[in-house]
This record gives C-alpha cells, sequence and structure tokens, in this order.
C-alpha cells in the first residue's frame, strides 16, 4: 500500500513534470534554444494565482484562468523582446539570453512578493482534503487526481492541436524546417510567438498545480521542477509531445520512489543518473527521432 | 627570461603568450602595490582571491567551450570536487608541521587531481553524446556531485582519516570532522593567498595557451570545426575532446581547492548549477573562445555585484537586464551593423582625414575627401 501511495504520489509529480515538459520541448523544437525561464514562468504563474486568491479574492478557477493569460503575455513578451533579436545567431547567445531573463524573473519577483515563501492555498481546496481507498489503508489526494487528468487532458490537447489545426501544422512545419516554412507562406515569426505562448500557459497551468501540491511558493520555486522538467524533455525525446509525457512522468515515479526507497538525499543524483543512462544508450532520448548527420 | 629577451624572433603566438603573462603579471604587481598602499578597499581586497578563482575557472571552461565547442552546464562540479578535497586535504595536514605555502601546494594539487579524474570519468559517457544532449549531461553530472558532496563526511583523528556518507565516523574526542555533509566544511584554515591565485592563474594561462598551440590543440579545433572532416583524416575525435575535457576539469579542480580556502566555511550547494552558469556567462559574455575577454569578464563581473551591493535587490535585476542587453547589443547582427558603422565613425580607419565629412552609409569612404 505504502509503494502504490508512492506511486500516486510520483505519477502525481510527473505529470507536473510532463506539463512543464512540454511547454519545454515545443518551445526547443521550433527555436532550437534551451528555454533556461521556463522554469521562472511557472513561478510566475503560482505567484498571479497566489495573488488573485489571496488579494483580489478570486475564486480559485478565475485566479487559474488569469494566471494563464499573465503567463501567456509574459511568455509573448519575452520572446519577441529578449530571444527574436537574437534568432539565428547560435544556441549559446540565446541560451546566456535565457539565462538573464531567469534572473530577471526571479529577483523581480523577489522584490514583488519577497524571499519569505508564501503558503499557497490549493486549487482543489473545495474537495476536502482526500479520499481514502481500502479501508484507510490508502489515501490520494485531490491534488494528485487532478493533476494526472490535468496532465492526460494537456496531452490529448496538444496532440489535437498539432496534428489537426492549421496552427499547430505550421508550428510542426516551423520546427521541421524553418526556410522552407517560410517559403510555404507561414509566418514564423507569428506562430514562434504561438508556441511561447502556448508553452507560457502550460507552465501557469504547471506551476498552481505544483504548488498545489508542495504549497510553499519562493522566488526560486520554478528552478529546480524546471530543470526536471528540461531533463525530462530530453529523457523523453525533446521535441516530441508522447516523448516529454512519458519523460515527466518517469522522471517523477523516479524521483518520488528514489527518496522513497533508496536515498532521500540522493533522489536528485537517481533522477540524473537514469537520465544519463538512458542517454547513454539512446542518445536522442527514449521517443526521440534519429538524426542523421550529413557530409 | 629568455622569451622576453627575444621577443621580436618568435613566432607569434609565442609573442602573444608572452605579452598575456606580461598583462597578468603587471595586474597583478599593480594590484598589489595599491594594497600595500591602502588604496583598495577592504571589500575590493576580499575579492581578490575569487576573482583569481573564477578567472581559473572561465579560462579553463573556455577550453572547453571555446576550443573544443562543446556546452558545459556543470563546470561548477569540478570546482567542487576540487574544493573539498582542497579542503580534506590541507586539514589533513594541519598537524603535520607543513607551511601554510606548503599545504596549500599539496591541496591545490590534490584538488587538481581529483577533478581531473572526476573529468575523465565524466568525460567518457558525456563525450559521446552531441550538442545539447551533450550539454543537459553535464548538468546532470554537475548536479549528481553537488548531491553526492551533500552526503559525504569525512573526519580525522589520531587513527587516521576516516570518510563516509553519513555522520557516524565514531571519531575520538581529539578529532575533528572535515566535511560534515550538507553543512559542508567548517573552520577551514584559510591559507589561500592572492599571490597564489596569481600563480595559479599565470599556470592555467600557460598550460591553456599551450595547448591551444600545439599539435593537440589544433586536433581539438579541427573536430570542433568539423567533425566529420576531422575523422576522416584520422584523428580520434573522442581522444582530443576527452583530453580538452580532462584539462579543463583539472584546472577547475585547481581553482576549486583555492576558492575553498578562502573561506572558512563552504557549503556544498555553493557549486550548484547557478555557479555553472556564472562560469559559462563569463565566458560567453568576453566572446567565446577568446581567453582574454573571459579574463575581463571573469573580473568585472566579481566586481560590480559587491560594488552595487547598496542597491541590495535592485542589484541582480540590473545585472540580469545588463546581461540581456549586452548579449543582444553584442550578438543581434543589426546593432552589430549599426556599432561597427558608429565606430568607422569616430575610429576611422582609413587615412583620410577625419574631420572630412563622410557619406552616412559608407563604410569606406576612400577618395570622398
Amino acid at each position: 500500500m505504502i509503494f502504490l501511495s508512492n506511486l500516486i504520489n510520483g505519477l502525481s509529480l510527473g505529470s507536473v513534470y510532463a506539463i512543464i515538459a512540454l511547454g519545454y520541448s515545443m518551445v526547443y523544437g521550433i527555436s532550437k534554444m534551451l528555454n533556461f525561464a521556463h522554469g521562472d514562468v511557472i513561478m510566475v504563474g503560482a505567484y498571479i494565482s497566489f495573488c488573485g486568491t489571496a488579494y483580489l479574492g478570486l475564486p480559485a478557477w478565475l485566479a487559474l484562468i488569469l494566471a494563464i493569460v499573465v503567463c501567456t503575455a509574459l511568455g509573448m513578451v519575452i520572446e519577441g523582446l529578449a530571444y527574436r533579436p537574437l534568432r539565428g545567431t547560435g544556441s549559446l547567445a540565446v541560451l546566456i539570453t535565457a539565462i538573464g531573463v531567469s534572473y530577471f524573473l526571479q529577483n523581480a519577483a523577489l522584490i514583488i512578493w519577497g524571499s519569505a515563501p508564501k503558503v499557497f492555498s490549493s486549487l482543489f481546496e473545495g474537495f476536502g482534503s482526500s479520499i481514502s481507498l481500502f479501508d484507510g489503508e490508502l489515501t490520494v489526494t485531490w491534488e494528485a487526481i487532478f493533476t494526472l487528468i490535468a496532465a492526460i487532458l494537456v496531452m490529448i490537447g496538444m496532440t489535437l492541436f498539432t496534428s489537426r489545426t492549421k496552427a499547430g501544422k505550421a508550428m510542426r512545419a516551423v520546427s521541421e524546417d524553418n526556410g522552407a516554412a517560410q517559403l510555404m507562406g507561414i509566418n514564423v515569426n507569428t506562430t514562434i510567438s504561438m508556441t511561447f505562448a502556448i508553452g507560457s500557459a502550460l507552465a501557469a497551468v504547471a506551476g498552481v498545480l505544483l504548488c498545489s501540491s508542495y504549497p510553499a511558493l519562493m522566488p526560486t520555486t520554478g528552478a529546480m521542477p524546471g530543470i526536471k522538467a528540461f531533463t525530462a524533455a530530453v529523457f523523453g525525446g525533446i521535441g516530441s509531445i508522447p516523448g516529454a509525457m512519458l519523460g515527466g512522468i518517469l522522471i517523477g515515479v523516479i524521483e518520488i520512489l528514489g527518496r522513497a526507497y533508496i536515498s532521500s538525499e540522493l533522489s536528485d543524483a537517481i533522477v540524473f543518473g537514469v537520465l544519463i543512462i538512458v542517454l547513454l544508450v539512446k542518445p536522442t532520448g527514449l521517443l526521440g527521432k534519429k538524426m542523421t548527420e550529413k557530409v | 627570461m629568455k622569451t622576453r629577451l627575444r621577443l621580436s624572433k618568435l613566432p607569434p603566438y609565442t609573442k602573444n603568450a608572452a605579452i598575456s603573462y606580461g598583462l597578468v603579471t603587471a595586474a597583478f604587481v599593480i594590484v598589489s602595490l595599491l594594497k600595500a598602499a591602502g588604496m583598495i578597499s577592504s571589500s575590493l581586497q576580499g575579492q581578490l582571491v575569487p576573482i583569481c578563482c573564477y578567472i581559473i575557472m572561465a579560462i579553463s571552461l573556455n577550453l572547453v567551450v571555446g576550443i573544443s565547442g562543446e556546452l558545459s552546464l556543470g563546470h561548477a562540479g569540478f570546482m567542487s570536487a576540487g574544493a573539498f578535497t582542497g579542503i580534506v586535504i590541507s586539514g589533513l595536514l594541519e598537524t603535520s608541521g607543513l607551511p601554510e605555502v606548503g599545504r596549500l601546494i599539496f591541496a591545490v594539487i590534490g584538488g587538481a587531481i581529483v577533478a581531473g579524474i572526476f573529468g575523465f570519468l565524466i568525460g567518457i559517457p558525456v563525450l559521446r553524446l552531441r550538442g545539447d544532449y551533450l550539454a543537459i549531461v553535464t548538468l546532470a553530472f554537475g548536479e549528481i556531485i553537488k548531491n553526492f558532496m551533500n552526503i559525504i563526511y569525512a573526519g580525522k583523528d589520531s587513527t587516521g582519516f576516516h570518510l563516509k556518507t553519513n555522520p557516524e565516523l565514531g571519531l575520538e574526542a581529539t578529532g575533528r570532522m572535515l566535511l560534515n555533509g550538507p553543512m559542508g566544511a567548517t573552520q577551514v584554515q584559510r591559507i589561500s593567498t592572492f599571490t597564489a591565485g596569481f600563480i595559479l592563474v599565470l599556470i592555467t594561462l600557460f598550460v591553456v595557451q599551450n595547448i591551444m598551440n600545439s599539435k593537440q590543440g589544433r586536433a581539438i579545433m579541427a573536430c570542433r570545426d568539423n567533425r566529420i572532416a576531422a575523422e576522416s583524416i584520422g584523428l580520434n575525435v573522442m581522444k582530443y575532446k576527452l583530453m580538452a575535457f580532462v584539462v579543463s576539469a583539472t584546472l577547475a579542480g585547481m581553482g576549486g581547492a583555492l576558492f575553498g580556502l578562502n573561506y572558512s566555511t563552504l557549503l556544498p550547494v555553493k557549486f550548484n548549477f547557478n555557479t555553472s552558469v556564472l562560469i559559462l556567462v563569463f565566458v560567453v559574455l568576453g566572446g567565446v573562445g577568446n581567453i582574454w575577454g573571459g579574463i575581463i569578464a571573469a573580473t568585472i563581473l566579481t566586481i560590480l555585484p559587491e560594488a552595487f551591493r547598496q542597491f541590495a535587490d535592485y542589484r541582480m535585476l540590473t545585472y540580469a537586464i545588463v546581461l540581456i542587453l549586452v548579449m543582444i547589443g553584442t550578438y543581434n547582427p543589426a546593432i552589430r551593423a549599426r556599432l561597427g558603422m558608429l565606430r568607422d565613425k569616430i575610429f576611422p580607419s582609413n587615412k583620410e582625414d577625419p574631420k572630412a565629412k563622410k557619406p552616412r552609409w559608407r563604410k569606406s569612404g576612400k577618395g570622398v575627401a
């Protein structure tokens, strides 16, 4: 039973990672950049939702929508101001700029909200704390259930979006071949901007879900989940939607099970160790496409 | 020195190397004189050794990022390995009667060796990957090293040296803890000096510049510029990449040992992803592959945040904005072209009269004046 409860916790944490990883993966796929500021967008989303409920007195779902709207705008602004001027100049310059944006968001949050952790009230408070199964031997929190459901919905939604809609197809085209997409009449700037918007909206959702389960909200809250989610995206094969999902869930489960059964201090090391082993066996991740090198 | 005496006859790269040693020495002499004259504030004096460390880190990372062309996001891990090894060695030798300088030398050598071994062990799997996948794995290794430092406990007593992954070392009453898991190292004797830092910077420069201008260095750069072409002429790409990686890790360990012995307490979390990124920022801001740029960036970016301490919270915010603006300013093609034009306007490189009006959109106005 303890194992089952750990597994559920792992699946729940993994779902959050998966949603973040999805944003990472899409942004990487389309602009070939490691967007290290993505983790901090999560944090901003959580803070906005926190402000919505604590200061504006909004209901939780409305605060979530507010967070999504703000983060979507934030993602587009970041892309337009910081990344667009550097498009096509090599990944290192954009990487450092992304780190600059990450510092900026963390420190802006520090100035606005202070360094003391805020206690985030769960999105699912109205449902009560948890449900018990098997005569109380297994308790599952509502957060875990809804996080899992949210992740599945997001994955289905994103898969449909990229395969069925025109905008989604444009996105795939741009990530496949930027130049050719442009020649086909796709507006590359709009498409990239839209990808950042979607990624950031997902980040807001992930931030609210993450802080519903782990309620201490600080300016650095997003940093480690950001890195883990990035690991998850690479783990599953960066650029692939099912890959990000699978990677996220696996990373979450490995982390929680590693913490429970091997060593609580080494749980991060275990996660990263598994990543390294996977990449050595399959250098493009679990579901990644094999790339052929041309001379 | 022989090199100085016959400077004009030397090949250009040796001349350049001699000039850079000269410049570093001059900077050291000037700072030492200012320090002796009491013209350097105490906060800046405290920054001197860290500046040397970060310079070493920047130069060594440049070997991987600039010369070998692989993005490494875990450089702080090697610094960490070097720092804690150095602290342990220095702690063990405390009662040996060795002078501080001798202990520092052993600590630095030990730190370098351990970090080099780490670099070798990590390099073999890491360098099989390419591009961003390689970057993420270096990040992973950096985090793993940080994690392991969190569970290592070391101590010494009359029965010898104890190393375990739990706090129960069973030390005698007279024993002393050297590493304390997540609490890191405490009561470290601060034996790093600015002079030692300067010598280590020189050694680092010497090693990296000699590698760059050697057969091996050219092979490393060939692998960077075109892997397939390098392979086709029979270069063992893996070997050369590994060479750059291990040397870089060794130098980082050296810098780390110097860094560790500059503070009385040191936490393992100090060497986290942010520190790796900080070093990478030095390298990229200074210009990838440009040793001098890295040195200058490391110096300025270590001093500046301290100098702006009065702005408290806004300091890092400003730093972030400046970082973004500098990156856009130096890499954006349009802005670059504008800056180039501006530079031509202010410092006309051709021999015409600088006062003469030049047409606005012309780069070289030969024959116009």
